[in-house]
């Protein structure tokens, strides 16, 4: 009872803020928004007892991609461009087309924590059962990301080391800054 | 905000409690919520709120960028390194059975040290990008 009143206050709060971020045109306010909507994403998390995932989303939606998406504001221009007044009705079908798949799409996924859903049944028994005896972590979530499922998580690694690089390469390095001081004396 | 005592006092203090927090994170992600992935943003949150306090230039004479460029390096390579490590004794890529004369044991000390890794490795991408961010000037 209490989880579904959590669940309506959340989803209410996320619909004001996404249609706020839509209406706004201060892109400052917009960012911090969006840091409000990832926070209200980690309480839904929270409600659905996924700790693990709320962790990660609260400290890099709410907290890391807020302060770059400041960086880069602070690189551009504060207000969004004024768009010329047009009417969209092809855009609009198309939306509404997809909205209507995909809603009609969900009444055919199992329902939350249904324990005859596909994902519960095909290797999850088997963490769950055995999982502390193989590796002694109490944590399931740990167990399977560093041990059962440790290639994977060497991939994400990997990516995230490589979206290091890449940005360093595009926009990092004292290098450009020193030539710029440079060319200004 | 050179000139801002307050938040330059009250982050000061700030600074060794979200690193202590992310510390806990990382060594207690066995027991609980968390892991290295975690605690990685949450010690650069720390480094984060001492260069917008402090300024860019004091920050990068604490983390300068080729020691940002190693840490990355080397927290990804101690990933791999203990799947190369587990193969040389003879197991598969990661197998971290191998680690100790008990396979528990050895888990326990796998896990660990890629969480270790991936701390690391975490932590000094995210502030290399930040610097990165916060390094271009408007131009």
């Amino acid at each position: 009872m209490i989880d579904l009143l959590l669940d309506i206050t959340l989803l209410t709060f996320l619909l004001v803020t996404a249609i706020a971020i839509i209406r706004i045109h201060s892109l400052f306010a917009i960012v911090m928004l969006f840091g409000i909507f990832s926070l209200l994403s980690a309480g839904l998390f929270v409600v659905m007892d996924a700790a693990d995932v709320a962790f990660t989303e609260a400290a890099v939606g709410a907290g890391i991609s807020t302060v770059l998406m400041l960086g880069t504001l602070a690189l551009t221009k504060n207000h969004e461009e004024k768009n010329p007044p047009h009417r969209a009705r092809l855009p609009l079908l198309v939306v509404l087309i997809t909205g209507g798949a995909l809603i009609y799409g969900t009444y055919d996924i199992p329902s939350f924590g249904d324990p005859q859903s596909p994902s519960q049944q095909h290797v999850k028994p088997r963490y769950i059962e055995r999982s502390i005896e193989e590796t002694g972590v109490p944590n399931t979530v740990t167990a399977v990301l560093a041990s059962y499922r440790g290639y994977d998580t060497l991939g994400e690694l990997t990516v995230i080391f490589t979206a290091g690089i890449g940005v360093m390469l595009l926009i990092g390095g004292r290098l450009t800054r020193r030539k710029k001081q440079e060319d200004e004396q | 905000m050179k000139h801002n005592l307050i938040l330059r006092v009250i982050a000061k203090y700030l600074f060794p409690v979200i690193a202590l927090f992310a510390f806990y994170v990382q060594f207690h992600g066995d027991y609980g919520p968390g892991g290295g992935f975690q605690a990685g943003v949450i010690l650069s949150v720390a480094f984060i709120l001492y260069t917008l306090v402090f300024g860019l230039d004091t920050a990068e004479q604490v983390l300068p960028h080729h020691v940002l460029r190693i840490l990355a390096s080397t927290g990804v390579l101690i990933y791999a390194g203990t799947g190369v490590a587990t193969m040389l004794m003879g197991g598969n890529f990661l197998d971290y059975d191998l680690l100790a004369p008990n396979p528990v044991e050895g888990q326990h000390i796998g896990i660990m040290l890629i969480e270790i890794g991936i701390g690391i490795a975490v932590s000094a991408v995210m502030l290399m990008i930040f610097f990165a961010f916060a390094g271009r000037e408007r131009s």
